[in-house]
């Protein structure tokens, strides 16, 4: 065996302004098992988009197998030996298990599909990984998420791939699921075939892997063997970033509970959430992405139906669980998918802004024009957004100014609890801080704000509580003096305790 | 400055298009004495009605997200309903009323299977295409139904050449259009109505009852397409359950030509009534020019594929 299968030196990615990788390494030896860990936006994503083919490099060199590799699409990537698993199976759920193995890659004869060599094929890459029983005329739309994930391995399997490059492929599997897929890895790590393993789950990775890196701010920040890294140094290489100044911090005096959820939970993800919040907090929840955060504020504001627990708002008479009742009892919600459910991207400025209160803008239904604009015209220029007038389309403005406007909606209703789900997701710096301002003003103000953020020093940095949530449940609350960031991702990565 | 002038242009698309047709009818031979007349325009006009209200329900559905393809079979079973009750010796305005209210009743099928059953109004309009049509011709028992005479009649006539008065149905469009064009710009209902089509999910998280209005867009867009009905009934002087078959097209080409988008949460009336005008001129223009019937739908198929174009041109250049 050669020493290394794949070499990556200094590569470097930017987009626009953005430098996603700034100066990434990574080696691997053939029949090794490498976890690749970072936070959310440590830019793992961006790396396995480069050496899949996705995206090019800037700079940096990569070499498979001692020869320079430059794939010039997911396609070319395939055909070198680089195959990846996304979190996201890519199947087609109507065609068959044989199909979906096949697909792209089908035995033909002048251009018919050969039904006895496509059957070879598929049973032999199925028969590499264990699994021969698998029924291959089956839809793969009726099988479980394990063995879909399974049909796509198979399918990478075909091209005899040097390095297969997984991507979460845990994060929606059983506990038994996951120990079957370890023991596919293992019997794909004895036929030579390098394994790349992309996990928030720490633990899963120490199980699984031989070495390890670290990305964090899309550099390599430390690798190595991983029987002699304990968790917790994992976790301050993936951490361990000085904390800027960024968050104003007014004192806050919580008083009254104003909003009680106990056990809430929702299909498919929430499991178990109890939370008390109250009037002049800022109740912040951490965890991973698909930790069930976004669940959780949305079963409280009535968007998803709560499948057990209740969500009581204190002060507001019983109602039913829906937006509209969640509304008048003053609560507000803000989206974390401003173009696909914040916002109506085509419609003005001030439409959007008054979008909850518009019956209230006028009489007999009829709404008062001037009244509307002047409304939203005040919002714009106490919150500084850059447009040209109330009249203006919001897509037209930018990430931040959107967002600046989301948020006035729920200032504008006026809402006396603000659920902010990500609120400074993909804005610039200067509208962050603005953000972080008007938070904390709102909450010296008397309301009561939860947000869920996946950067941890905007966590640590706004939040008076601090609760984190992992696999669907929430496991902690405490207050924030009693978090660190290493501790945080410990409890969000299930391995606290 | 500059948003103004875009928004002007906007609207002034489907204008200079009208302008357009006009000035290019105006120019041959053939049509030169007649064509930019007076009275000719009145016929134009008064062509419009059906397809003008009926592209003002249409403009609400489509601006909601949402497509109505029932509507020829509506107008067709409505005025028969219309003529059997004229037959009955019912007086006009019960005949309106029932009529009008026949349409709402058909809108608020087709709204609550779409929203209550959370199905696309695309199967459930052709689903429903096909019940209105095949009702239509069970009531009139597969044959026109005719009566005596009735003050209807006399709303779309333009048989008098001496008399310069529009008839009633040109005003009734008019006054409506202004009416709806008001209602969607100006209130609570009209505004919802653009949230839903811009953005369903917004309109949900921001509280508003979704289900509840769609089911108020589609009635409220039946009752305008039992009143083409009644327009109908006044043209044809009788009860025709095979009338209108395919006009749902010629309405959503209006309102798509007036720069609305299937996308849903744009549109506009007074687009939509210039689309509506620009069908009848080219359909006007075309008879006088002698062309036969098969070349004026190739003309307005080409028509609506090149406004449509040039609108998603318009449209790139703004974001």
């Amino acid at each position: 065996m050669s020493a290394v299968r794949l070499r990556l030196d200094g590569i470097q990615k930017s987009f626009g302004a953005t430098r996603a990788l700034k100066r990434v390494s990574l080696e691997i030896a053939p029949g090794e098992v490498h976890a690749l860990i970072g936070e959310n936006g440590a830019g793992k994503s961006t790396l396995m988009k480069v050496l899949s083919g996705a995206h090019r490099a800037d700079a940096g060199t990569m070499q498979l197998s001692g020869v320079a590799y430059e794939p010039e699409n997911p396609h070319d990537a395939r055909l070198k030996g680089v195959a990846m698993i996304y979190q996201e199976l890519n199947l087609a759920l109507h065609l068959s298990a044989q199909e979906n193995i096949l697909l792209g890659a089908e035995s033909t004869r002048l251009g018919w599909v050969d039904g006895r060599s496509s059957r070879a094929r598929a049973q032999a890459a199925l028969a590499q990984l264990g699994h021969e029983g698998l029924d291959l005329d089956r839809a793969a739309g009726e099988f479980s998420i394990a063995e879909q994930q399974i049909i796509e391995i198979a399918r990478a399997l075909l091209i005899q791939p040097q390095v297969l490059i997984m991507d979460e492929p845990t994060s929606s599997l059983t506990q038994a699921d996951t120990a079957k897929l370890f023991a596919t890895i293992q019997r794909l790590r004895q036929q030579g075939v390098s394994v790349i393993y992309i996990s928030h789950f720490l633990e899963e990775c120490r199980q699984i892997a031989d070495r390890f890196t670290v990305l964090k701010d899309g550099e390599t920040v430390g690798s190595g063997l991983m029987a002699e890294a304990s968790l917790d140094h994992l976790v301050t290489l993936m951490t361990g970033r000085e904390v800027k100044d960024l968050y104003p911090r007014t004192a806050h005096a919580p008083g009254a509970v104003v909003l009680e959820v106990k056990s809430a939970a929702s299909e498919p993800r929430l499991k178990r959430a109890t939370l008390q919040i109250r009037a002049g907090e800022v109740f912040g929840l951490g965890g991973l992405i698909g930790a069930g955060r976004t669940d959780l504020l949305r079963a409280i504001f009535g968007l998803d139906e709560l499948a057990a627990g209740e969500v009581c708002v204190v002060g507001a008479p019983a109602s039913e669980n829906g937006p509209r009742e969640r509304w008048s009892q003053g609560i507000g919600f803000l989206s974390e998918n401003r173009k696909e459910e914040g916002l109506m991207l085509n419609q003005s400025i001030a439409d959007n802004l008054t979008l909850t209160k518009m019956n209230r803008l006028g009489r007999w239904g009829w709404i008062n024009g001037p009244r509307q604009r002047a409304v939203a015209q005040s919002w714009v220029e106490a919150l500084r957004v850059k447009c040209q007038d109330a009249g203006q389309t919001i897509g037209q403005l930018s990430g931040g100014n959107q967002q600046k406007v989301a948020l006035a909606r729920l200032l504008e209703h006026p809402a006396r609890i603000f659920l902010l789900d990500e609120p400074t997701r993909g804005i610039d710096v200067g509208s962050k801080a603005q953000i972080y301002q008007l938070v904390s003003e709102l909450a010296a103000a008397g309301k009561a704000v939860v947000v869920v953020s996946s950067y941890l020093p905007e966590l640590l940095g706004l939040c008076d509580t601090i609760g984190v949530m992992c696999r669907g449940e929430l496991l902690a609350v405490r207050p924030r003096g009693e978090w660190t960031e290493a501790e945080i991702m410990r409890v969000a990565t299930g391995s606290a305790g | 400055m500059k948003a103004v002038l875009k928004k002007s242009l906007a609207q002034g698309g489907p204008f200079l298009g009208l302008i357009l047709v006009i000035v290019l009818f105006s120019i041959p031979a053939e049509t030169r004495e007649f064509f930019l007349t007076y009275n000719n325009f009145k016929i134009i006009f008064t062509q419009t009605v059906i397809v003008a209200i009926g592209a003002l329900g249409m403009t609400m559905i489509i601006v909601s997200g949402g497509i109505d393809l029932s509507v020829g079979s509506s107008i067709a079973l409505t005025s028969v309903t219309g003529a059997m009750l004229i037959q009955r010796g019912w007086a006009p305005l019960p005949v309106v009323l029932a009529t009008v209210g026949a349409g709402a009743l058909i809108g608020l099928l087709n709204g609550a299977a779409i929203a209550g059953l959370r199905m696309t109004p695309f199967i459930i309009t052709l689903g429903s295409l096909g019940v209105a049509r095949g009702s239509a011709k069970w009531l009139a028992d597969n044959q026109t139904v005719n009566y005596d005479s009735s003050p209807i009649n006399g709303w779309m006539t333009t048989a008098d050449p001496f008399s310069r008065a529009l008839p009633t149905g040109v005003w009734v469009a008019l006054g409506l259009a202004m009416l709806t064009a008001l209602v969607l710009r100006n209130t609570v209902f009209g505004r919802h109505i653009f949230a839903l089509g811009s953005n369903e999910a917004t309109a949900r998280l921001c509280g508003i009852a979704t289900t509840r209005l769609k089911i108020s867009i589609y009635t409220l867009a039946g009752a305008f397409f039992g009143l083409a009905g009644l327009f109908q009934l006044s043209r044809l002087r009788q009860g025709d359950p095979t009338v209108a078959v395919g006009l749902e097209l010629d309405i959503i080409a209006s309102v798509i030509i007036g720069g609305a988008s299937l996308n849903g949460g744009v549109g506009t009336i007074l687009g939509s009534m210039i689309g509506a005008l620009i069908m009848a001129v080219l359909r006007n223009g075309s008879q006088q020019m002698g062309w036969p019937t098969y070349f004026q739908e190739i003309i307005i198929g080409l028509v609506i594929i090149v406004a449509v174009f040039l609108d998603r041109l318009r449209q790139g250049r703004q974001t």
